[in-house]
């Protein structure tokens, strides 16, 4: 079959209304009788909850209510378990400890809520929120990682015995075995520091509970609607139908929104239906910077053991994984790293033992990457310190240990993220990495341009960055299509949408099926009322698992319209072809049925319907992959320096990414630029400065230092298609991949920059003032 | 984040905004084109009682041409209309080219000149560039009116010698003597971000190409503009000799400025990149003053 939309530059359907301002996000939501809510949140990191005193406030003029933990009675109890250990795994410790709706004894970061104010207006309930009075007993502040775990270290919680909240082992193969035989050994410390998902909507809560029909909407920037619904109504009581949760348009997720329940979530539809009036809530911008999660924070020991030709024996990495005051998301992040640590080199050996640690930081989750950037950043620095002591080029050094194409589906001995073995489906690493050397020039810029640059006294610096993705886990996701009697198609699916392009990418895969324009077919995303089975968009999952479903109820569809079609036109169904809302009998075009007449004759008002039959042309189906789906990519990049203040210019930028089928290159594109902007920011400007009580230093856009346009460099994108082996459509997801190489990448480039100086950069992320700390140190050494 | 409950005034004339500073003196906080205050008020950094917008009195907005071949700038002058301004870029070249380094588009349609200098912080270009280019503010209050130079004006950290009952009206730019060069050099984390450090000098060379006058002011290096007193008394006189700016900029990085340390750049930072920046803003404005003969 000729793919007529799938892989096509299709401009998306849902851009007019957001352009113009026509999409309702959360804080469009407005219901008669609204009242807004403010938090009062702690100052402190860590300190003991004396005595709160609300009798001001609630006697501020134009407050309606104010709620503490007392105050919630029965109903107070902590979120649920997000990810819960791997069930199969040996030698795993696991202290799980989740957020409160409220702080009832303990304040465990800066910004945990203490409490609410309900108010007619935001800005009474934020003047209220001052006529609290909190007695604080202050405690010090666990912050760094080892000294978090030495034996008289301040505990984050109480009754455990240390801050040790996790520890697994994994292990492949023999690395001691592996490093006795090695020609070199190296060692290093790698520190990776915290950032903010900082996107461009915060976060925000409507929930309305309606009396008299004893139903409860909640309007949630959550990327997981379906897991909101049914935890909201187990713990108000009710059943899950007498709630509906939808995730209207949400100005970016990136991992955040996928934590449940965050303490306003708990919160905000309770005091809802206590109150019996709407209630909304909109985090600001100073709130999203303690409240909302964040990530990236380890400190690891590695070793890498290579032979004399360069190739890799044996990687050792033990790490400290920080998981902030609580620790819902499990495991996922740390088995993220392990799952990249080996990046996509063929390592026979590997030893890995991670701990996670409680900090009286802000809750850890994944944010965009999610532990993968940490791993790949881990082992690229390794290769390149690896080539430098081999005296070989880095390039080289990098071919010589890829997967090699015929070693797919290749087969690592350890878990991932889902519990499920790691193995990567399929893949040809070389190609990517040769496309992008040939994308940027590498040969001629090496050999011809770089040397000019230095005698001219430039310091400009390249750098080639390959890296893989695990993309597009389980469990499921299910989508439903439905033939309208207009002839438009419509398609609703259970996962959030946060900018992705769900309502082009899955209309492609239904225009496709069914032969319609793609703006014929309407998605609806978010709405547990119109699907409520699945479980969320992350871990570059929408496309793959949801894009799969949706392309496996249009094609039962498609058998439907076939079927009753062949009917109607009485010809066989093998001379039928869907083409322009019509079915036509190919040889004899007159002969034609539209889909709306189709659409009517099969839900008919009158007349007898055949036994076993459903009415209508419609199916629900849905996708669980076997395991996820691996994609993989090269990042390119030419770095100008400037030696005197720091300063940097990306001269020229190239990714190259292999993600199976494309299904929409506009977007695919628009995933990369996001993902390389992020990447950028972990890389040289977003680092989250915490200082020795905890204290959040840069908590606004002024001081943390989001990549706006003036930073980001022209991107140039290169695609190979290796198809997925494990989904019809052939596809893997790419929503994190823009990010994950970006740090390692930016480090090599300034390293190669620098050539005349020993400068070896083991930190992420840098600024320009840690570069010259850095050149400094070398010089006196 | 939303501010603390407060009395707004929106007079539209001076005289009436000039009373209200009269009546409410401290408890009054002015409203120009609020890019620092509306921030402010909104985290409830400062929370005025008396708001007194300054937006709807016409007669503050103005750019003309000053008699001694300067300029004369009303203080509610918007940074779009000074950067857009042809009269600027011919008779003020130095704050034509330092006007679009300043926040970025956005705050620039919103921010006025007065704002800046009213506001006094020693990160800001205008707080900068009016010590260099040696202005004068005029201040009024409901019964007069008086000049101050700003190399005076800026007192502390966001302090200047403005009374509570004092409205900044108009600054005085100087023309620049034949035969000048000037420099405006900064390095900032975003282009639009306040800068780590910046340089403004302007220069003066005589018949025989010596340096005659030099001004050299540091941006975010202390609590104030920081005048670089001591670095340009080794060029008075001097040939702008390679050696001599470098000898200039050195003394301006260890001797002239008072740099502290935050999360973006340490003090020791702040001074490597004084001393760079220096060089390289002498370098450029003794080149443009050859140039300029």
């Amino acid at each position: 079959m000729i793919k007529k939309f799938i892989g096509k530059r299709v401009m998306r359907n849902e851009d007019p209304r957001l352009l113009t301002g026509q999409a309702q996000f959360v804080d469009d939501v407005e219901i008669p009788g609204m009242l807004h809510a403010a938090f009062l949140r702690s100052d402190y990191a860590h300190a003991r909850l004396l005595s709160i005193d609300v009798s001001a406030a609630r006697q501020h003029p134009g407050v309606v209510a104010v709620f503490t933990a007392e105050d919630m009675g029965d109903d107070w109890f902590p979120g649920p378990p997000l990810v819960s250990p791997p069930p199969t795994a040996k030698d795993v410790t696991f202290h799980s400890r989740r957020q409160v709706p409220l702080v009832k004894d303990k304040v465990r970061h800066a910004g945990e809520a203490i409490a609410v104010v309900i108010a007619e207006s935001r800005y009474i309930a934020e003047d209220a929120v001052e006529d609290i009075l909190v007695e604080f007993e202050p405690l010090e502040a666990v912050v760094d990682l080892e000294k978090a775990l030495e034996v008289n270290s301040v505990l984050v919680h109480d009754d455990l015995e240390s801050n040790l909240a996790a520890q697994m082992f994994q292990q492949k193969g023999d690395y001691e075995a592996a490093r006795q035989q090695a020609d070199l050994v190296i060692q290093r410390r790698i520190v990776i520091e915290r950032g903010a998902a900082a996107a461009m909507e915060n976060r925000g809560i409507v929930a309305h509970w309606d009396a008299k029909s004893q139903h409860l909407t909640i309007w949630d920037t959550t990327q997981a609607p379906i897991p909101i619904r049914n935890g909201t109504a187990a713990r108000l009581g009710l059943s899950e139908h007498q709630v509906r949760v939808i995730a209207p348009f949400i100005g970016g997720g990136f991992g955040p929104k996928i934590m449940m329940f965050y303490a306003e979530e708990l919160v905000i539809p309770w005091a809802a239906k206590k109150l019996n009036r709407p209630v909304k809530w909109i985090e600001d911008r100073r709130e999203n910077f303690y409240a909302t999660t964040q990530e990236r924070g380890q400190v690891h020991d590695v070793e890498i053991a290579l032979s004399r030709d360069g190739h890799i024996l044996g990687l050792k990495d033990n790490f400290l994984h920080d998981t902030g005051a609580y620790d819902p998301y499990g495991l996922t992040i740390p088995l993220n790293t392990q799952s990249h640590d080996m990046g996509g080199y063929d390592i026979k050996n590997y030893s890995s033992e991670f701990k996670v640690v409680f900090t009286n930081k802000t809750i850890v989750t994944p944010v965009r990457g999610a532990g993968r950037p940490q791993g790949i950043f881990v082992i690229e620095r390794m290769m390149d310190a690896a080539a430098k002591e081999l005296g070989m080029d880095a390039v080289e050094i990098r071919k010589r240990n890829l997967i090699p194409p015929e070693a797919f589906p290749y087969e690592h001995k350890i878990i991932d993220q889902a519990f499920a073995p790691l193995i990567f489906d399929s893949g040809n690493y070389k190609a990517v990495v040769d496309k992008a050397l040939d994308m940027i020039g590498y040969d001629k810029f090496v050999k011809e341009e770089q040397p000019h640059l230095r005698v001219d006294g430039k310091y400009v610096g390249i750098a080639i960055a390959p890296f893989v993705e695990t993309t597009g886990v389980g469990p499921y996701e299910g989508a439903r299509v439905t033939v309208e009697a207009s002839g438009k198609i419509n398609v609703a699916t259970g996962i959030g949408t946060q900018g992705q392009g769900h309502f082009t990418s899955f209309a492609q895969i239904v225009a496709e099926q069914l032969g319609v324009e793609v703006n014929d077919v309407r998605i609806v995303t978010g709405d547990t009322t119109e699907f409520h089975w699945g479980t969320g968009t992350f871990a570059s999952r929408g496309a793959v698992v949801a894009g799969n479903a949706v392309h496996a109820a249009s094609s039962i569809v498609r058998k439907k319209i076939l079927k009753l079609a062949s009917k109607v036109l009485e010809a066989p169904e093998d001379e039928l072809e869907l083409e322009d809302g019509q079915v036509r009998v190919a040889d004899i075009p007159q002969k034609s049925v539209s889909l709306g007449e189709l659409a009517v004759l099969a839900n008919p008002l009158r007349g007898a319907v055949e036994p076993g039959t459903e009415p209508g042309l419609e199916s629900t189906a849905y996708f669980g992959p076997q395991y996820g789906a691996t994609a993989f990519g090269t990042h390119a990049m030419i770095l100008e320096v400037d030696p005197e203040t720091m300063m940097i210019k990306i001269r020229r930028y190239v990714t190259v990414e292999d993600c199976g089928t494309v299904l929409n290159p506009l977007i695919l594109e628009g995933q990369i630029h996001g993902g390389v902007s992020m990447g950028l920011g972990n890389a040289y400007y977003e680092k989250l400065h915490f200082d020795e009580n905890g204290q959040l230093l840069n908590a606004s856009f002024a001081d943390y230092l989001v990549v706006s346009a003036t930073e980001m460099p022209r991107i140039e994108v290169g695609h190979l298609e290796t198809r997925s082996t494990l989904n019809e459509l052939g596809a893997k997801g790419v929503g994190e991949a823009g990010a994950i190489p970006v740090p390692a990448l930016f480090a090599q480039a300034l390293e190669n920059a620098f050539h005349d100086r020993k400068l070896e950069i083991l930190e992420m992320p840098l600024s320009p003032n840690r570069l010259f700390e850095l050149l400094n140190e070398e010089k006196s050494r | 984040m939303k501010p603390a409950p407060f009395e707004y005034h929106a007079p539209t004339t001076t005289e009436e905004a000039l009373s209200l500073l009269a009546e409410h003196g401290y408890d009054a906080k002015i409203l120009a084109g609020g890019q620092s205050l509306i921030p402010m008020m909104n985290f409830r950094l400062v929370q005025p009682a008396i708001l007194v917008d300054l937006n709807n009195i016409p007669d503050l907005a103005y750019i003309n041409p000053g008699d001694d071949g300067g300029l004369r700038l009303g203080s509610m002058t918007r940074h779009h209309q000074v950067e857009t301004s042809p009269l600027v870029a011919e008779r003020a070249p130095l704050i034509h080219e330092t006007m679009p380094k300043i926040a970025y588009p956005q705050v620039r349609s919103r921010g006025t000149f007065g704002g800046s200098i009213s506001h006094a912080d020693p990160s800001a270009e205008l707080v900068a560039l009016s010590v260099a280019l040696d202005g004068n503010f005029r201040l009024r209050n409901r019964d007069g009116e008086r000049w101050t130079p700003a190399r005076e004006f800026f007192v502390g950290l966001f302090t200047t010698v403005l009374e509570p009952n004092e409205l900044l009206v108009e600054a005085s730019l100087p023309p620049m003597p034949p035969h000048s060069g000037w420099s405006l050099k900064e390095v900032a984390r975003r282009p639009h971000d306040f800068a780590l450090i910046g340089v403004a000098a302007v220069v003066t060379l005589d018949e025989k190409g010596l340096c005659q006058q030099a001004r050299m002011v540091l941006i975010s290096a202390g609590d104030v503009p920081m005048v670089a007193h001591k670095a340009v008394e080794l060029l008075k006189g001097q040939a702008p000799t390679a050696e001599a700016i470098k000898a200039a900029a050195e003394v301006a990085a260890t001797e002239d400025i008072d740099p502290s340390s935050d999360i973006h750049a340490t003090a020791e930072f702040r001074r490597h990149l004084a001393n760079v920046l220096s060089r390289r803003a002498l370098e450029q404005a003794f080149q443009r003053a050859a140039e300029n003969k």
